[in-house]
């Protein structure tokens, strides 16, 4: 099963290369990874998506704390949580496409952030599915280029 | 006043009270061998290569209960130090290493001598460091010593560029260390010492089985009394050895792969299993899923993370080992349910079962007229010993044997390398171990393949005059891996016949050292007295019968239940 793991780091150099060296060295597997700064400047948010079963999961939580600069791990599958992945698609747009590919882009409710003479590159953003589909139906039209980013989450405010 | 990072480098150790240090000069780190020189306080022990120098100073931590410290040169320096590195972080040990790395404008730049240590020994330290400041030079050390003596002890490694160790800086006051990203949990949780208290108040077939963790926590008194308390047998791990009395009647000795057939029969039966301060290695468990397959299991260690790696665990205890046994023996001085007598009663049945496997398969070897058998050696070693040497070892049969026949009755008396396994350990380990006890009988037991790989470790005892014995079990082979050969690869031998081996009285006599060889049974105990008596370095050079083997054995990847027995 897939889990999005959130751990907040010292930032320091080096660090990342610890949680990357931990998951080749230890054989885990990571699907997207995405870290900047938190509102605290020497302190990093690294959001990882890895799969396994609850005994991998475990031991992936277990060593990331072990870890010495690694302040919090959590995995944001045991929480109701909000998930967002960004894609800059570059898309063929030519004058009998152009207004389709805008429609498409407007109900995904994504934007169009370069023109080109020949492609938009569009910017959506979304859950991994939601830009999933947007992909599938701007392929048939013609993507020349993908450039996706990994997955960040944040807990849902507690409902009370 | 100010000091440069050398000076305060000095200062630093001297505050942490290390006496002794083990290292080897370079480029990088002449400033810190100039101030060594004019240092009274911190004794350098110049071993002849870095990766001895970093067993001898994890033997020292080992044998002294505190953090060894190394020091090596940058580049070849520091990698030859990997091994002893990754060593002593396989088998948790207290160690702080210091490597020399070159000016900092240079790194990165593939300087003469440089190279990248830090992103080397990432995944074989608790922790490392590169001093980018010299203002960070001291707190930066002060942490490196806390990581690597609490928690889950381990190897910590900090990289000393050459100008931060000519950089004067003021040296910094003493503060208590607070680390926000690292406490480790030392107190168990109430609840859970509860559940384990009721299961092993429950249990009628017990079994303690003890890691490493009995040594490094200091907690073997309390081990003890616990399994005294309970009537508990107990089986330890190779690390784990002497953290219960080995002549106790309630120890079982080793268990595993080459365990007595009576702590691996108790284990495959046993109705409870408590694991103290030991990590469930794939030489204990045998096929995972037969490992002890009728228990419920406590598991006490510090280090969550070991708990349920390798075999589900029914009461996970995430504790120091000392502190939940501990607070295991209270619940039961206090408990109304406990009665020894009642308890005694219970168990008796499981003590006759375990003395009846005991008395059908012993631990033992067959004698031979004539012939030096290994375990025979090892016997007379204890026997002349007293059971009271610190004992060293290399890696292979001779290991194995040492840990089968040599009882250990005390912690802090056995250093060998466990979870790396590294050939070359031991003798630069009894180096560290004598530096640290200077009047106990130090011995290395060797074999003839392993003491090659760090002989030159003769001419640091000569140096530092240190009076320790090596027993070479010479059998011509590199026997470990000949015996697999012999039992699962047809018998090819294939290139563990040691054709040509130098006459090991003459290396010792060369660095001016004693040698001394034994050939027949009868010479054994004339050798190691006369050993004994020396106070000088002795290689004692027994040459034993060629292809014995190591038994009980459970081949890799079967039950523990599967012995090839003698």
């Amino acid at each position: 099963m897939k889990h999005t793991i959130s751990v907040l780091l010292q930032n320091k150099p080096g660090v990342l290369s610890r949680v990357t060296g931990l998951f080749s060295g230890r054989g885990f597997n990571i699907e997207s990874l995405s870290v900047a700064q938190t509102l605290e400047p020497d302190v990093s948010c690294l959001t990882l998506v890895t799969s396994g079963e609850d005994t991998i999961i475990e031991q992936i939580t277990k060593q990331l704390h072990k870890l010495i600069d690694v302040i919090k791990v959590t995995d944001m599958c045991e929480h109701d949580n909000v998930e967002r992945e960004m894609a800059l698609i570059r898309v063929k747009a030519e004058a009998h496409t152009r207004a389709e590919v805008l429609r498409i882009i407007d109900i995904f409710r994504g934007k169009v952030i370069d023109v080109g003479p020949k492609s938009y590159v569009v910017e959506v953003t979304g859950k991994a599915s939601k830009l999933q589909a947007v992909i599938d139906i701007l392929r048939p039209i013609g993507i020349q280029e993908i450039v996706r980013s990994g997955t960040i989450a944040m807990t849902r405010a507690q409902k009370s | 006043m100010k000091l440069t990072g050398a000076q305060a480098f000095i200062k630093c150790l001297e505050e942490h009270g290390v006496e002794v240090i083990f290292g080897y000069p370079g480029g990088a780190l002449i400033d810190v061998y100039d101030e060594l020189m004019k240092n009274d306080k911190v004794h350098h022990v110049l071993t002849r290569h870095e990766q001895a120098a970093v067993h001898a100073a994890d033997a020292y931590g080992r044998v002294k209960g505190e953090v060894g410290v190394a020091l090596v040169t940058s580049g070849p320096g520091a990698t030859n130090a990997v091994t002893g590195i990754a060593s002593a972080y396989m088998d948790s040990i207290p160690l702080v290493v210091f490597t020399g790395q070159v000016p900092t404008k240079l790194i990165g730049n593939d300087a003469f001598q440089e190279v990248d240590i830090v992103g080397i020994t990432r995944p074989i330290t608790k922790h490392n460091y590169l001093v980018k400041d010299a203002e960070e030079l001291i707190p930066i050390i002060r942490e490196a010593f806390h990581l690597a003596k609490t928690g889950r002890p381990g190897p910590v490694l900090v990289d000393l560029p050459k100008d931060v160790l000519a950089t004067r800086i003021t040296y910094p006051e003493v503060k208590p260390i607070s680390m926000r990203t690292y406490k480790p949990t030392y107190e168990p949780h109430p609840g859970q010492i509860e559940k384990a208290c009721q299961a092993m108040l429950k249990a009628k077939k017990p079994v303690i089985y003890a890691g490493g963790g009995v040594i490094l926590s200091n907690s073997n008194e309390e081990l003890t009394e616990l399994a005294r308390r309970l009537d508990c047998p107990v089986t330890m791990t190779l690390m784990g050895l002497g953290g219960f009395p080995g002549t106790d009647p309630l120890s079982m000795g080793m268990l595993g792969m080459h365990g007595t057939y009576y702590a691996n029969m108790a284990v495959a039966n046993c109705d409870l299993l408590i694991a103290v301060g030991a990590r469930f290695d794939d030489r204990v468990t045998g096929r995972v899923d037969a490992f002890a397959p009728h228990a419920e299991i406590i598991h006490i260690d510090v280090d969550p993370s070991s708990i349920s790696k390798n075999v589900r665990v029914d009461i996970p205890i995430v504790a120091d080992c000392k502190h939940a046994l501990v607070a295991i023996n209270a619940w039961f001085a206090r408990s109304k349910d406990f009665n020894a007598t009642e308890c005694a009663e219970k168990h008796r049945p499981w003590h006759e079962q375990i003395r009846e496997w005991k008395n059908k398969h012993p631990l033992g070897y067959v004698e031979e007229t004539g012939i030096i058998k290994p375990q025979f050696v090892i016997q007379k070693l204890h026997e002349l010993t007293g059971g009271d040497a610190i004992i060293t070892t290399e890696v292979g049969q001779h290991q194995m044997w040492t840990a089968q026949f040599y009882h250990f009755n005390k912690p802090r008396q056995w250093a060998t390398s466990g979870g790396l396994g590294v050939m070359g350990y031991g003798f630069p380990a009894a180096i560290g171990a004598q530096m640290a006890a200077p009047d106990k009988v130090v011995i290395d037991i060797a074999g003839d393949g392993s003491i090659q790989m760090n002989i030159q470790e003769l001419a640091t005892c000569r140096q530092e005059k240190l009076p320790v014995k090596v027993a070479i079990l010479n059998n011509g082979y590199l026997g470990m891996v000949r015996q697999w050969q012999e039992l699962f690869y047809n018998k090819q031998y294939s290139s563990t016949v040691m054709e040509v081996a130098p006459d090991f009285v003459k290396v010792a006599e060369a660095y001016g050292a004693v040698g001394l060889r034994a050939t027949k049974p009868s010479e054994v105990e004339p050798v190691i007295r006369e050993a004994l008596k020396i106070n000088n370095t002795v290689f004692m050079d027994f040459v034993i019968a060629r292809e014995e083997g190591v038994y009980p054995m459970v081949p890799a990847g079967k039950a523990t239940t599967e012995m090839l027995l003698v």
